[in-house]
């Protein structure tokens, strides 16, 4: 067991783990945040993507111990004082969830995408989102949702 | 999951000493792959000697050469203007692997030390004669990449980084298996200081090659016409159900041909 | 209606969203009892094979191992019961092996449970059960129906020749005889690709037990609480129901296959109740792949007759469908009381038959996936009508145009069973002609091919038989259950609502569109009325959300309860305004006394039948609360018309959706966001099956499949943005005029895209595409067309 100290949603937080505890679950379990999910076991559904100083990765494709003293960003911390994200907020506008399980990854995924590329089109958007599936929406949603949140962040 | 120590390597010299004292343990770059190898019991380690700390990153033009630190991620290489002025057909590759998050912590050391028959960074070694650079020694990608998933280097040995002779043209282009968006086909063309290259991943039997009749034939001519209708032998081609061997051998010939067309 | 019209047909947001938005969702995994400990599966790697031992001591023995269970620990549990019974021909009941809990004696897919181990943690559990030493005497494996059927190894000893059933319907020697006379035949092999249903949540089971009240509770990821109640309980544990407790919190998706009763529940519930601690299970997506119901894997060969000039005049199709092996809890209703009912499609076929032979193979169970048995009929149907059009050189619109059932037809009676009480076919053909520019697709064609590509378009006009009812019907055709839906309405002192439904929202909107109903009707505003469901000891009963029912069968539910509650409020408003009840008049949560300025809000009512100062107690009770069964009279039957066109690379069989149009009926519109999502969704999965999405199992009946890097999932950026309308046609015999929408995708959206291709590849030769099409799929076709 080791004791892992990190950055999350602006708190900093640690807790013991042994090296094998996957982020994810280190985020789930030992930290009882559970806005963050699990949907695969191959690193392909994205439903764990959290922000990791700044960039979008697979929780569940990380070791806790990886993550020791870094900046982490999960769905809870996304909202501040209240306010939606404006990606939050363009996924409700745009219903852009529907069982909303795959939508804490995919927020955060959208997040970094516009982020780091603010005029994204429409291709480079559904391109970008390879690495989160959603079974409920058929993507045509999230595609308008990515676009009004991007329009909104540049502000 | 199995369980397994963690330790963090200051240098490649240390992660190669730390490494070598363990009893069958592992080094971790990105995690990528030996991450979801280790969740499905694939990987059984006993430690992990992590070289996220051993100052293993970055990247660097020098003369006809450019050099990429084992440990820069995938994203800094395909975001990379020197890259892209240099080689863009490398930094394109770099854009296309896994998806943004695989990219966001993947490292070009950890690919090409796994060599996995479908990943893309041993078909950009191999298609443009780079060099591997280990705490041990220098080695050609000709040299280097030995079989599925098996690859030149001793017990220990650490990749520090790569170098990529900068050619005169060059262009990866990827066929994806439509499920794990690996590289169904994927070909590394390049015309340069090492010579004519098409390389190809995702489709060998045994792992990433060197198409040699499509270079004979590309060094009489380099342009796509050169490759209409050539195809790769079938006998050596692998085959699962996203594509039988006569389509994996079709394929390449039809990528390769894109490949050169697409080169700059 | 009140400001800001959170009534019927209003595009509301969803009152759901904020907390799926900010990570506070609970769905079951995320839920954690104290004291809990968790269970592993161990589970068979082959598909076939007896058991000769399985040793559990070294697992016994392990660190943080609570209990190591096989099938011999669990005397008196029962097997996992089938819901539904099926005869022969001849009147016999179809066979109907025991599912146990645990394998019994024999395995028979890769992923049946053999031993469950359960530990203080999930890797104790995990680590322990590798210690289980088996010991199996492989058997051959049935994995192809036709092997199955023609002397394959018997999956279970008391189904001959592995069939479960060999049913039909319709007059064959009628159809036969008119098939002899006809101008023309078209044939036609099918296969409706076996599909994984792959909820982004995977399946998670907690079972509880509380020794002083002697009450178990069971959290589940499940589609129907008060379903897995019932079977857990009367059949599996024999717990009755006021001692049974099943909660089906957030629930990620289900598309059918949450709707069964699985193993793993009733293992958890009795495991808690064994050990007097919470039991957690939690599936891994590899678990998942073995363990969830399957769809689709149907095989057909079907032939419709037609006179020269393209009228249909009979249909007959024999399907093998795969059950798996054991029946799900749905199994054997899919491919007979859901797709064989449905063969008449949209058309005037006078004459139809179908032969269903249902099929034990060593594979997993095959029950509903989100359209469940009419998406396989509505290919079948739709390639059918296709291959015609071009066999007899008949325009695809024209054809289908000269079949339709005309509108001034209904209500209208087909040769299967079904009476439509509604649609306009050619509303739906004629807003998919216009969204999908079907007049520019030359001109498209001829772009494409100067780039060397090849574009096809393709069409499906489609119904859909949804709202499964009515219970009558759903009886005479095996169901064991009625299926009606039921809703209470709890209105509060101060005028907000409760409203307890038996349906279950796993991403439909439940929580919003039923409180627009509530809104529409009393007039109070969406935010002031709460939809609880997903609890059996909160809700009355509840038959569950699947086949696109909730909306036609739990809406009309609460329809009902409404009225009951605006009836007993005028009695309480005609008394204090001391007006007679028949002049009472309800409009925008007012009551008003006719031809006076006499009113009463709904809230002051409500008020006062809670505090009943003033109040007719001599001939109505205090409280405001009313409850409402409802059992339909039919199914629902929407309908539309979908347009594909794509674009294929002939040189590497890649396919490229460039245009997808959707035109639907689902009869009234409550919330036209949320029926837009749905049809998207639905879309999507359809486009899953004509490209992407194929079970595939080897020989040995190993799942290639297995996992997401062979599976392929629809991702954002495999398919196109949807062009969707909606054409509604009110269905005559609900309160709300309402069909249902959550179906339809997968229905309609299959057969236009493989048509679309076989248009692109018509040139070349190829008249046939099977499913998934993917490159290589598509690849070869050309190659063994030229």
């Amino acid at each position: 067991m080791a004791t892992v100290s990190l950055t999350v949603n602006g708190k900093v937080m640690s807790a013991e783990a042994s090296a094998d505890t996957l982020l994810v679950n280190f985020i789930r379990e030992n930290l009882g945040m559970t806005g963050t999910h699990v949907g695969c076991d191959t690193s392909q559904c994205g439903a764990c993507v959290v922000m990791v100083n700044g960039d979008s990765v697979k929780s569940c494709t990380m070791l806790a111990v990886q993550a020791e003293g870094t900046e982490v960003t999960t769905v809870e911390g996304l909202a501040s004082n209240g306010d939606l994200h404006p990606m939050q907020q363009a996924f409700h506008d745009n219903h852009a969830l529907q069982c909303g399980y795959c939508t804490p990854g995919m927020l955060i995924s959208s997040i970094d995408l516009v982020t780091k590329n603010p005029n994204a089109t429409e291709a480079e958007i559904r391109h970008g989102l390879e690495g989160n599936l959603c079974r409920c929406t058929g993507y045509h949603n999230i595609v308008k949702a990515v676009q009004a949140g991007a329009a909104e962040m540049k502000g | 999951m199995s369980e397994f120590n963690y330790a963090m390597a200051s240098s490649a010299d240390d992660a190669s000493t730390q490494v070598k004292g363990t009893g069958d343990g592992s080094l971790i770059a990105g995690g990528m792959t030996l991450i979801p190898s280790i969740k499905l019991g694939l990987a059984t380690p006993t430690d992990l000697i992590d070289l996220a700390g051993a100052g293993l990153s970055g990247i660097s033009v020098e003369g006809t050469t450019v050099t990429i630190g084992a440990m820069t991620r995938h994203v800094d290489v395909a975001s990379s203007k020197e890259v892209v002025n240099a080689v863009p057909a490398l930094s394109g590759m770099a854009s296309g692997i896994g998806d943004p998050q695989v990219r966001n912590r993947g490292t070009i050391g950890g690919s090409v030390a796994n060599n996995d028959p479908a990943a893309d960074y041993p078909a950009a070694c191999l298609g443009l004669g780079a060099t591997i650079q280990t705490n041990d020694r220098e080695i050609s990608a000709d040299d280097f990449f030995t079989g599925l998933f098996t690859t030149a280097l001793k017990e220990g040995e650490v990749i520090t980084s790569v170098g990529f002779p900068i050619p005169e043209r060059a262009a990866y282009v990827k066929f994806p298996n439509p499920a794990s968006r690996y590289a169904l086909v994927g070909v590394f063309v390049s015309d340069g200081p090492m010579g004519i290259r098409v390389a190809v991943t995702g489709a060998g039997i045994n792992g990433v090659y060197r198409e040699s009749s499509f270079e004979s034939a590309l060094s009489g001519a380099w342009e796509s016409a050169t490759l209409d209708g050539v195809k790769a032998d079938e006998s050596s081609m692998a085959s699962d159900i996203h594509a039988a061997a006569d389509y994996r051998a079709h394929l390449v010939g039809e990528i390769a041909r894109r490949a050169v067309a697409a080169s700059v | 209606m009140p400001d800001g019209n959170t009534g019927i047909g209003a595009a509301v947001k969803r009152k759901e969203d904020g907390r799926f938005l900010t990570g506070k969702g609970r769905f079951t995994d995320d839920i954690n009892r104290p004291n809990q400990t968790f269970a592993y599966f161990l589970r068979s790697s082959v598909a076939h094979a007896n058991i000769k031992n399985v040793d559990t001591s070294a697992a016994l023995t392990a660190e943080g191992v609570v209990a190591v269970y096989t099938n011999g620990d669990m005397e008196g549990v029962g097997g996992v019961p089938c819901g539904w019974g099926l005869t022969f021909q001849n009147g016999d009941p179809m066979v109907e092996p025991v599912h146990p809990i645990l394998a019994a004696g024999k395995v028979r897919h890769v992923g049946d449970p053999i031993a469950v181990v359960i530990a203080e943690t999930k890797k104790q559990a995990k680590a322990a059960a590798a210690l289980i030493k088996i010991d199996l005497e492989d058997l051959p494996a049935v994995v192809n129906m036709t092997n199955a059927v023609e002397g394959g190894t018997l999956v279970h000893e008391e189904a001959a020749n592995n069939i479960c059933y060999d049913w039909a319907i319709g007059d064959k020697d009628e159809v036969d005889k008119v098939f002899d006379g006809a101008d023309h035949v078209t044939s036609i092999e099918i296969i409706n690709n076996r599909l994984i249903p792959n909820a982004i949540e995977p399946r998670v089971a907690i079972g509880d037990y509380d020794a002083v009240s002697q009450k178990y509770t069971l959290y589940t990821s499940t589609q129907s609480p008060h379903v897995i109640r019932l079977l857990m309980g009367a059949f599996v544990l024999q717990i009755p129901e006021h001692k049974l407790r099943v909660v089906a919190p957030d629930v990620g998706g289900g598309f059918g296959s949450k709707t069964f009763h699985y193993a793993e529940e009733a293992m958890v519930t009795w495991a808690a109740g064994h050990l007097g601690r919470p039991v957690k299970w939690t599936a891994e997506r590899s678990e998942s792949f073995v363990s969830d119901a399957h769809g689709r894997d149907h095989v057909t060969t079907a032939e419709l007759a037609l006179s020269k000039d393209g009228k249909f005049l009979a249909l007959r199709e024999k399907t093998y469908a795969n059950m798996g092996a054991y029946l799900s809890t749905f199994g054997p209703a899919i491919a007979t009381y859901l797709h064989s009912t449905l063969l008449a499609g949209v058309y005037t076929t006078p004459l139809i038959y179908s032969n269903i032979i249902a099929v034990f193979t060593n594979t997993v169970a095959v029950d509903a996936y989100r359209g469940a048995g009419r998406p396989e009929a509505t290919y079948i149907l739709e390639r059918l009508v296709d291959r015609a059009a071009r066999e007899l050189g008949i325009d695809q619109v024209e054809i289908r145009r000269k079949n339709f059932i005309p509108p001034d037809a209904f209500p209208y009676q087909t040769p299967v069973a079904l009476e439509y009480d509604s649609g306009d076919y050619e509303a739906t053909l004629a807003s998919a002609l216009e969204g999908a520019d079907v007049d520019g697709f030359e001109a498209r064609k001829s772009k494409a091919a100067k780039n060397g590509k090849l574009r096809g378009v393709g069409y499906s006009t489609y119904v859909e038989a949804c709202g499964a009812a009515p219970s009558a019907v759903a009886g005479a055709l095996g169901a064991r259950a009625g299926l009606y839906e039921s809703a209470n309405v709890r209105v509060h002192p101060t005028g907000s609502v409760t409203v307890f439904t038996g349906s279950h929202s796993h991403g439909q909107g439940h929580e919003t569109a039923f409180a627009q109903l509530v809104s529409e009707q009393i007039g109070v505003d969406i935010d002031s009325v709460e939809i609880a469901h997903g609890d059996t000891d909160q809700v009355q009963f509840g038959m569950g959300t699947y086949a696109s029912r909730s909306l036609a069968v739990g809406g009309s539910a609460i329809v009902k309860a409404l009225d009951k509650i605006i009836d007993k409020s005028k009695k309480i408003a005609a008394h204090i305004m001391e007006a007679a009840e028949s002049d009472i008049e309800f409009e925008d949560g007012t009551f008003k006394v006719a031809g006076t300025d006499k009113s009463m809000g709904f809230g002051e009512v409500a008020l006062a039948a809670y505090v009943p100062h003033n109040y007719p107690l001599d001939v109505l009770e205090p409280g405001l609360e009313e409850s409402a069964f409802y059992d339909p009279a039919n199914f629902t039957y929407p309908a539309g018309c979908h347009i594909c066109e794509v674009e294929i690379d002939p040189t590497t069989g890649v396919v490229e959706i460039v245009n997808f149009t959707a035109a639907d009926d689902p009869g009234i519109v409550i919330n036209p966001i949320i029926v837009e999502g749905q049809i998207h969704g639905g879309v999507a999965q359809g486009i899953g099956q004509a490209l992407l999405e194929g079970c595939v199992y080897d020989d040995n009946g190993q799942l290639i499949t297995g996992t997401y890097m062979d599976y392929t999932m629809p991702r954002a950026d495999d398919l196109p943005s949807y062009v969707v309308s909606t054409e509604s046609s009110r269905c005559t015999h609900n309160p709300l005029g309402v069909k249902g929408v959550g179906e339809v995708g997968t229905i309609g959206a299959t057969p236009a895209v493989i048509n679309a291709i076989v248009d692109a590849l018509s040139e070349l030769g190829v008249t046939d595409m099977p499913m998934p099409a993917t490159p290589q799929t598509v690849w070869r076709a050309i190659q063994e067309a030229s």
